[in-house]
């Protein structure tokens, strides 16, 4: 174990972890330059590139800067807030159970949305600037709501990880059957619109997309790496953790609000995209071999997977698909393969 | 010797239970205290609360003279290290990054591995003689490794007052020996102050300087072993019909009960 030292600063060097960040920053670069040359108008990296770098003609510009890039960079930030997002939640709860997906952030933002999408649908008012900041201001309020409310009801003198994990199916369920009810009672039109919403899509996703979540991001990233700190000491036991200096209630709830936060934002810019909060973190953590989910690892791992997936989706079949579609298609076997090893676990 | 650690009228409870009722300690810097005591009486309860893992319900603990509870966690962490009964680590963690934890009291988020933790946490691993298991990961450690690394982890908190909680639970009796000569060595080398919740007597007989009886969340005896080890205590606090014999290896109390058995009509 190696250590960086410069004043009354000090960093533990791990070279798997450093090495697996790089990889994935290469990867994460790569990717996006591949999904903004394929489309409709073919280009090559080099004019991407150029592109990127303020070069090329007009109509590259207009199509690298003004259609493909603010979708990629959506796709890349949500993956990142996601991949954050449940590397906390995982790490709190100690669970590769956990994530907003199960924790009922993910259903709270769906619900919030498509309440806009009906009735101010059915008031023909979701035009323009509403549909543009109302459905993801909706999605955040959804999804804050939810999550402070599992939050809240999980509180007993504590937060103690399994039972936030089953109240937070509770409220997923109830956040999940009250869409599927505003799915029923909304026009067929709306109901179409907030199905794909409630999937997960960056389709048509402008400036006005990334601006928020690059934010938020800027923002939060800094707050989890710097309170993330503690999580290593909060691996243990409570006790434990309180002997070793951690005031555990207060650093778990600040940690699990971040968390809460960045799923709500990714979710009100992208929708519900699922199981990439679940399994990005785990992937992570297997890469780098550490015992906790690396948070900056899991921050471009979580980028790599929405955008790799959002290239699937958008050039696999003769339409574009939802991202949320792929993700889900590849999650599903993972979440059923969690669940099989845990029984089996709990067997022995 | 000083009192580094005192509970003054301490009561602690759970729920509408007291379990600890108006107790009042005082521990001596430099000694190494057993608490004893038939299951459930409180001993760690007590521990618990010394260490500042539970409230007082009323009175108070001091450490160093100062009110525990209105201390910040970190300062107390800094004094005082707790290991408590069945410690629970997560999967896959080594036994380096284990013991590295104890530093987490002298770090900040800016200064998480300084020159100081590197070498408090080599001193810790050899000091319990595990240097060479630092790569292995906890859970496939021996119970006897598992809990040296443990103790590592305290020592490497660099805390000169510990309480453990059993810390010869699950361990056969090699291994029991094992921690506690440990435990006697970093009194003997190190000067530490140590406060154990011991289940067997022999061997709190054997390492305690003062031995602490409890019976229903009171202190029934205290003092040396050989003034608390008596077969009326044993009678009293356990319900245990005993002789009190010299150990013939450290000329401690040794008890040997006695049992249906062997009683006499």
């Amino acid at each position: 174990m190696t250590a960086l030292r410069v004043g009354v600063t000090s960093f533990k060097l791990r070279r798997r972890p450093l090495m697996v960040v790089a990889v994935a920053l290469v990867l994460l670069a790569a990717v996006l330059v591949v999904d903004i040359m394929i489309g409709d108008f073919p280009l090559t990296a080099a004019q991407v590139v150029d592109a990127l770098f303020g070069g090329g003609t007009r109509r590259d510009q207009f199509v690298v800067m003004e259609l493909r890039m603010p979708r990629a960079l959506t796709g890349l930030l949500v993956g990142g807030a996601l991949g954050l997002s449940g590397a906390i939640f995982q790490a709190i709860v100690r669970n590769p159970l956990a994530s907003p997906d199960i924790l009922g952030v993910t259903w709270g933002a769906g619900a919030g949305a498509v309440s806009v999408i009906t009735f101010a649908g059915s008031l023909g008012v979701v035009t323009g600037s509403a549909a543009a900041y109302g459905l993801p201001l909706a999605g955040l309020a959804g999804g804050l709501t939810a999550g402070l409310l599992v939050y809240a009801l999980a509180w007993r003198q504590g937060i103690e990880g399994f039972r936030m994990v089953l109240v937070g199916i509770g409220i997923t369920a109830v956040a999940g059957n009250f869409t599927h009810y505003l799915l029923t009672v909304g026009d067929v039109q709306d109901a179409g619109r907030a199905m794909v919403w409630i999937t997960g899509s960056l389709n048509g996703r402008g400036w006005e997309h990334v601006v928020p979540v690059a934010l938020a991001l800027l923002v939060l990233i800094p707050v989890a790496l710097i309170g993330g700190h503690v999580l290593g000491a909060l691996q243990f036991d409570d006790q434990t953790s309180r002997g070793l200096g951690v005031r555990v209630n207060w650093a778990r709830s600040c940690l699990i609000i971040v968390a809460i936060v960045l799923a709500s934002v990714a979710t009100a810019a992208a929708g519900p995209i699922a199981f990439v909060a679940l399994a990005t973190p785990q992937i992570a953590l297997r890469l780098a071999g550490t015992a906790q989910p690396p948070l900056f690892g899991s921050v471009v791992i979580g980028g790599v997977l929405v955008m790799l997936s959002d290239l699937v989706a958008r050039t696999v079949y003769r339409v574009e698909l939802p991202v949320g579609v792929v993700t889900a298609v590849l999650g599903a076997p993972y979440l059923m393969f969690l669940l099989v090893r845990s029984r089996r676990e709990a067997r022995v | 010797m000083s009192v580094r650690l005192e509970a003054s009228s301490l009561s602690v409870g759970y729920g509408e239970r007291l379990v600890v009722d108006t107790l009042d300690l005082s521990v001596l810097g430099g000694t190494v205290t057993a608490v004893i005591g038939p299951n459930g009486c409180g001993k760690s309860t007590l521990l618990k609360a010394l260490g500042r893992l539970l409230p007082a319900r009323s009175g108070a603990v001091l450490l160093d003279g100062k009110q525990i509870e209105r201390m910040a966690t970190r300062d107390v962490a800094r004094v005082l290290g707790m290991l408590p009964q069945a410690p629970s680590a997560p999967e896959g963690l080594t036994v380096a990054d284990l013991v590295a934890r104890g530093r987490h009291p002298h770090q900040s988020w800016y200064r998480q591995w300084s020159s100081e933790d590197a070498a408090a946490v080599d001193a810790a691993l050899e000091m319990t003689g595990i240097s060479d298991l630092a790569e292995r990961t906890v859970d496939e450690l021996s119970g006897g490794q598992r809990q040296r690394a443990w103790i590592s982890m305290a020592l490497a908190q660099g805390t000169d007052l510990l309480l453990l909680d059993e810390p010869t639970t699950y361990l056969d009796l090699a291994h029991q020996i094992d921690v506690l000569d440990l435990v006697q060595e970093l009194h003997a080398v190190m000067g530490r102050t140590i406060v154990m919740v011991l289940h067997d007597l022999n061997l709190a007989a054997r390492y305690a300087d003062v031995i602490v009886a409890m019976r229903d969340g009171r202190i029934v005896a205290q003092g040396t072993p050989a003034e608390v080890l008596t077969e009326s205590m044993l009678l009293d606090v356990f319900g245990l019909d005993a002789r009190v014999v010299e150990d013939p290896v450290a000329g401690t109390p040794l008890v040997v009960p006695v049992g249906s058995r062997h009683r006499l009509p």
